[in-house]
């Protein structure tokens, strides 16, 4: 090492190129080009909601406000109307997070024992079930609407909170499964088989082995869903009843209730609200959202 | 004697999977049987699971036959002219507005999420923001994306009127309002959502593809672009095929985005199946039935390429 002399060192990278090379120059201006169309509404939403309705009417819409104002944020929260009542989205907010806290939870709960069992204590017909599981997550949602309205009037929970809980589980469960089944069988078998050695059964293997094993599948797995949840705006508006509607579905009503002209600051506040739960989540969470999101697509 | 009841084996196991057992065959199986079966009856309202109440409603294709005769859920007036100067191939109403959707969505958010797939692998500098900015709108719900871009499009105040304000006094965009574009519109605010998507897809097919097919190509001289298009495209195949059908089945479930961004106007000119079928589950349950089958043999034949590639090979292995 010591008597290598600067003629023993061959350049082993790359020749240097320039600093920016045609190539280089088209391959950032393509990406910068979509960044900015994909920032736009981002921006527009921000600076609209900022605006008064005057400089609304009158401006630009690319153009921001000189008097950023968070009066229509105020508004949108407290007092904005959806139609039958004007007392802002924070009604829709407290909606959605009774319903996706337990929405998460439950659908989590049944969706990861049950990957756990197609993976680890396959029965008889396991596989038949798991492939009519996947099929089923095709199909369009408006096939099962009605049969899921006389289902949950049977059981006589239509039009409340369990009702929308249940038919969350039931639409996250094929997904949530293939995302547990492909984690727990992708686990070192010796490791279950060690645990079953050592006596341990279904539920203590899965508690004590797999459960503190998988953080990272059930951070996805929350991800999914209370994003998913949380954008809902179909099952809201069939199974919860109107005390209970989500944001989702109390923005939308807010946007077309047009009482006294058109407040596009205020819809546009109350949009921002309604997109801050999952955004900030996304921002947070980063590879995880990308991990959940792809899951579904690449079946193990 | 005492062998133990294989029923009781893995009682655990069954246990658990319970819920998942009764959601496949009450849900899924049986939902969508009763939709199929209810939809050649006149039933009306609240109709429960007798046999008998099936036997008594039952009316063949009429359902059908009315659904397609319906204008709101598609109309080809100029179609049946054929062979004459005054055929057209043009269809409105809900279905031909979703095929509209789900082909122009596909093909766009296809090719720009592999554009932009691509260019992402050029390794580049700050990639990750590149992704987080292209991906993020994918987080949101569709009303919030279909209110953004239904103000963005607004003729009234949003782009349209900024553009003629800057002095650009002919530029016009009001697709949104225009009966003939408003789809256009629509697949606009889709595609701002979903292509984000369809790049982490691709993205994660491209680099997927072994480093060796890459040496390969610049040994024999093949130029990046063509090794992209030619070797590369093809040898995602898979990747290709989950994208199209995952981005189909989206688009024949198109509901909210269409209500928050027009609410199906102006008048019904951007209704899309699925609102045709909530419309119309209390006033004429039997059409709406009639219309969910046809949604769901559309999503069955999208998903041929699919199972095919998913079960197909376990056979061949």
């Amino acid at each position: 090492m010591a008597n290598t002399t600067a003629f023993d060192q061959v350049p082993s990278g790359k020749k240097p190129t320039p600093f920016i090379t045609w190539q280089r120059f088209v391959v950032y201006s393509v990406l910068g080009v979509c960044a900015l169309f994909f920032l736009l509404p981002l921006y527009i939403m921000v600076i609209t909601s900022l605006k008064s309705i005057q400089e609304i009417q009158g401006g630009n819409i690319f153009v921001p406000t000189m008097s950023p104002s968070f009066d229509a944020w105020e508004k949108a929260w407290n007092s904005a109307c959806t139609g039958l009542y004007c007392e802002g989205i924070k009604v829709g907010f407290w909606n959605s997070v009774k319903i996706t806290g337990p929405s998460t939870v439950v659908s989590i709960a049944v969706a990861s024992v049950t990957g756990y069992s197609l993976a680890n204590w396959p029965f008889k017909m396991s596989e038949f079930y798991f492939t009519v599981l996947l099929l089923g997550s095709f199909i369009p949602y408006v096939v099962m609407l009605y049969p899921l309205v006389i289902i949950t009037r049977w059981m006589g929970i239509y039009s409340t909170l369990p009702a929308v809980v249940f038919v969350h589980t039931i639409f996250g469960l094929p997904i949530l499964t293939l995302l547990f089944r492909n984690y727990f069988a992708s686990l070192p078998q010796e490791l279950f088989k060690a645990a079953r050695v050592d006596g341990a059964g279904y539920w203590g293997i899965f508690f004590r082995v797999f459960v503190p094993m998988s953080v990272p599948i059930f951070t996805v797995a929350v991800i999914l869903q209370i994003t998913g949840i949380w954008n809902d705006f179909l099952f809201g508006v069939i199974y919860a009843g109107p005390t209970n509607y989500p944001m989702t579905v109390q923005l939308n009503n807010i946007v077309n209730s047009a009482m006294g002209g058109k407040a596009y600051n205020v819809d546009m506040a109350a949009t921002i609200l309604t997109g801050l739960v999952p955004l900030t989540i996304y921002f947070v969470s980063g590879k995880y959202f990308v991990r959940g999101i792809a899951a579904g697509a690449v079946k193990g | 004697m005492d062998r133990p009841n294989p029923f009781f084996r893995n009682k655990w196991s069954k246990a658990a999977s319970l819920p998942m057992m009764l959601i496949v065959w009450v849900v899924f199986v049986c939902g969508t049987i009763w939709t199929v079966l209810f939809s050649f009856t006149n039933i009306k309202i609240l109709p429960l699971f007798t046999p008998q109440q099936w036997m008594d409603g039952f009316v063949g294709f009429a359902n059908y036959t009315r659904l397609f005769k319906t204008d709101r859920w598609m109309s080809c007036p100029g179609i049946t002219k054929i062979l004459t100067e005054d055929w057209e191939f043009k269809c409105a109403g809900a279905l031909p507005n979703m095929v509209t959707y789900a082909v122009f969505s596909i093909v766009i958010s296809v090719s720009l999420g592999f554009l932009l797939a691509v260019m992402m692998d050029q390794k580049i500098r700050a990639e990750g923001v590149f992704r987080t900015i292209y991906l993020y709108p994918f987080a949101l719900s569709f009303v919030v994306t279909g209110h953004v871009w239904a103000w963005i499009m607004s003729p009234e105040y949003g782009l349209q009127h900024s553009i003629r304000q800057l002095g650009w006094e002919s530029f016009t965009f009001d697709w949104i309002a225009d009966r003939q574009m408003v789809m256009y519109a629509i697949v606009i605010a889709g595609i701002w959502q979903g292509t984000g998507f369809v790049m982490a897809l691709m993205l994660a097919g491209l680099r997927g593809i072994d480093e060796d097919i890459w040496k390969a190509a610049k040994v024999d001289g093949i130029p990046a672009w063509r090794t992209y298009l030619q070797i590369v495209l093809p040898m995602m195949k898979p990747v290709l095929v989950t994208t199209f059908v995952i981005v189909t089945s989206g688009a024949v479930r198109i509901y909210d985005l269409v209500v928050a961004t027009t609410d199906g106007g102006p008048g019904i000119s951007s209704d899309v199946p699925s609102r045709y079928i909530y419309q119309n589950f209390s006033a004429n349950l039997g059409q709406s039935l009639a219309a969910s089958t046809v949604l769901l043999v559309t999503m069955a034949i999208v998903l041929i390429p699919w199972i095919r590639m998913e079960f197909g090979k376990k056979s061949q292995a």
